[in-house]
């Protein structure tokens, strides 16, 4: 094996090819030949670092230099400096939101320093096509330590204790999952990967199976161990391109070094994994309805029980767990549900990973022990809000969630919490708004996805989702009409109750909860007419200020449809019958004369 | 794959690629690298440690580079910091003192008092 002194690393998650990580590992692969060092350096190509909006990005170890937002141009400076002599380039490192100080060292800075890394432990860090790297992590050691010195039983009691709950919405224990699976009669038996990651916003499993397939894999066998199954399938969307390649390639290695396959390490234990590539419908996450797809039927849901640990796919006892969940496996199996328990709280062990959008300085993907409160994410983890605004709510799981304010800022996120906020854990979206944000539009937004997104399937979920958009739309719009809010929280109760899967059950959760903590936000839509918030383009209007106004004229100027007329030096007017409030007037005014309300 | 021995062997062999990007306390050796250190040689002294390094299966060890020093007479210079001790800064290194340097202070922790120039 060769040495090199240095090693780069390249972020390759789909974050960062977006904003252009290829174009930069190729000018580095070249330039690095260019410099005639291309014996001493090697480019790694990882997966997702979690730090989207600062891509591409790249680490150069052993010093461990993190450098954000790199173009092809910087390139040459970076091996001509860095890499030839030794030097930092400052103008491309990191910095701090709140102090501007430039840290060059990646474990120094809060977003990584903050975080407890058990299921992310390799992305960022490995080369996930590579399975030598996987393995230098003691990738299938949890495998081969469940296979030669523990019985399945010793398997699932281990999982039992570790208190894991299923880090894909609904938060049922792992383990007994496992043994339900594993107690119920029939020989033939199905592991099932569900990677049908469907909250708008989440993020977190497609990172985990491009940045460390192997892991999913790993916890599949393990899995097949445990409950007696010798074949598993992971059902990914087809939106996920590089997770599935990555998956593919990393099932093809496993299988050639025998860590898929028959007799496994010797033991005479037999599993194999299939993909199963899904169109990328949102229902085909509620697992009755991910069976029936992978079954090559519609992906509509079932009524539950039976359970598919019963009667899962093909009518044979099915275990089912989330990429996230599984990712959590090889370690607790390793270490020991002893140490597993040392993180998190009472009654959510372990580690979260939040995908952190909307305003917030450092978006991305944060792992974090369970228990830690909205307020640390966001300020000490994330970088706080940009601009200095005020935090105003954050919506946590997604479209079947619900909003957390400033006065939930302290409490600890697990599981229970966050239910009994109205709320709920799901998949770890995160979505945190400032004041600019209105509360009916945000609720409107996700109705819309999930109105769309029904499969049609039971009544009160296709209609009855249909029927609170009409009054949402109207509301944003301004023609809210009293019983409007009693009219949203009686269809909201009907739907939850009688929807058949949890698509329908949770999709009224963002308006309910809205409601719950800014329901003056809906009576000053329908009473006054107004938007408290200002985003409701409908509900606001443009004033110019006569005291402040100069008349410099800028603002008739650049009016895209001459809303605003005016002698210079005396105030100026905007016509309302013509202005389209794009809110040009207001951006440009240099005398901050324009106000809306 | 075989049986457990077998991958454990794999990983003992593939944690060489994981060494530089882990945490934890390395051996370093630092390389002036600046104008004067490449005219002196020291990209043939940094070729050198690095074969030397590979020769002995010495994958733990972090090769960073530096600037001039100020002390150009005496380039190549190469720092050695051993875990917990302080820095030995050696003179002249071409690559025979490379090779010897790696060999007898970074495998047998004793320093070659002769090249020393300041510790």
């Amino acid at each position: 094996m060769a040495y090199y002194r240095a090693q780069v690393l390249v972020c390759g998650g789909a974050g960062c090819i977006s904003s252009g990580c290829k174009a930069v590992q190729q000018a580095l692969i070249d330039e690095i030949a260019k410099a005639g060092i291309s014996e001493e350096i090697k480019v790694i190509e990882t997966g997702c670092i979690g730090t989207c909006e600062l891509g591409p990005v790249l680490v150069v170890y052993p010093d461990g230099t993190f450098y954000q937002k790199v173009r092809p141009k910087d390139v040459q400076e970076i091996v001509h400096e860095h890499l030839l002599k030794g030097r930092i380039v400052p103008r491309l490192l990191y910095r701090d939101p709140l102090t501007e100080k430039t840290i060059p060292e990646y474990s120094k800075i809060d977003f990584f320093a903050g975080q407890t890394r058990i299921a992310l432990r390799n992305t960022g860090l490995i080369d996930p096509c590579v399975i030598e790297e996987y393995i230098a992590r003691d990738g299938y050691a949890a495998l081969g330590k469940a296979l030669a010195e523990m019985t399945p039983e010793q398997v699932i009691d281990e999982l039992v204790e570790s208190g894991l709950r299923g880090r894909g919405g609904a938060g049922f224990s792992t383990g007994l999952k496992w043994r339900f699976t594993a107690q119920a009669a029939g020989d033939e038996k199905y592991v099932v990967c569900n990677a049908d990651e469907g909250d708008p916003g989440a993020f977190m499993d497609r990172s985990i199976l491009e940045g460390d397939p192997h892991s999913i894999i790993e916890a599949m066998a393990i899995a097949g161990y445990a409950i007696g199954s010798s074949q598993g399938y992971i059902y990914v969307r087809a939106e996920y391109p590089l997770a599935v390649a990555n998956l593919q390639h990393a099932i093809e290695q496993a299988r050639q070094y025998n860590l898929l396959g028959e007799n496994i390490f010797g033991t005479g234990f037999n599993f194999d994994v299939e993909i199963r590539v899904g169109a990328g419908a949102f229902v085909c996450g509620e697992e009755t309805a991910l069976l029936a797809s992978i079954e090559g039927s519609r992906g509509e849901p079932r009524p539950k029980p039976p359970y598919p640990s019963d009667m899962g796919l093909w009518g044979k006892p099915t275990l089912i767990n989330n990429v996230e969940t599984l990712a959590n496996i090889p370690p607790i199996i390793l270490h020991g549900a002893q140490w597993f328990n040392q993180f998190g709280t009472e009654r959510s062990k372990g580690t979260k990973v939040f995908a952190v959008a909307g305003k917030i300085n450092n978006t991305g993907l944060v792992e974090v022990p369970m228990g830690i409160t909205l307020r640390e994410i966001i300020y000490d983890v994330c970088g706080g809000i940009p601009g200095g605004k005020q935090f105003k709510a954050a919506q946590t799981g997604g479209p079947s969630g619900g909003c957390l304010t400033a006065e939930h800022l302290d409490v600890p996120l697990e599981y229970d919490s966050l239910a009994s906020l109205g709320s709920m854990m799901g998949s770890g979206g995160l979505i945190i708004m400032d004041e600019d944000t209105c509360m009916v539009d945000i609720a409107r937004f996700f109705l819309d996805f999930t109105q769309d997104e029904s499969c049609g399937k039971c009544t009160p979920c296709r209609i009855g989702t249909k029927r609170m958009l009409e009054i949402l739309n109207r509301l944003t719009r301004g023609e809210g009409k009293e019983g409007d809010i009693e009219t949203l929280e009686a269809l909201a109760l009907n739907i939850k109750q009688s929807s058949l899967c949890g698509l329908g059950q949770s999709a009224p959760n963002p308006v309910l909860s809205t409601l719950r903590y800014f329901r003056s936000e809906y009576e000053a839509h329908i009473k006054e007419k107004k938007c408290p918030a200002g985003a409701c383009q409908a509900l606001i209007t443009y004033v110019i200020l006569a005291e402040r106004c100069r008349g410099c004229g800028i603002c008739a100027r650049i009016c895209p449809v001459e809303a605003v007329s005016g002698q210079p030096r005396s105030p100026y007017q905007i016509d309302r019958e013509k202005c389209i409030k794009c809110g040009i007037c207001m951006e440009k005014c240099p005398f901050d004369a324009i106000t809306k309300h | 794959m075989k049986s457990l021995e077998d991958l454990r062997k794999l990983r003992d062999s593939a944690r060489q690629m994981m060494h530089l990007r882990e945490g934890g306390e390395k051996i370093r050796i630092v390389i002036g690298m600046g104008t004067c250190g490449i005219a002196a040689g020291a990209r043939e002294t940094l070729a050198a440690i690095m074969q030397e390094l590979e020769r002995l299966n010495l994958f733990d060890v972090a090769i960073t580079q530096t600037g001039c020093a100020g002390l150009c007479d005496q380039e190549p210079l190469v720092d050695v910091f051993l875990p917990g001790q302080p820095r030995v800064t050696y003179g002249q290194v071409d690559e025979e003192r490379a090779r010897q340097i790696i060999g007898e202070h970074v495998v047998n922790g004793r320093v070659i008092e002769k090249w020393v120039v300041e510790r």
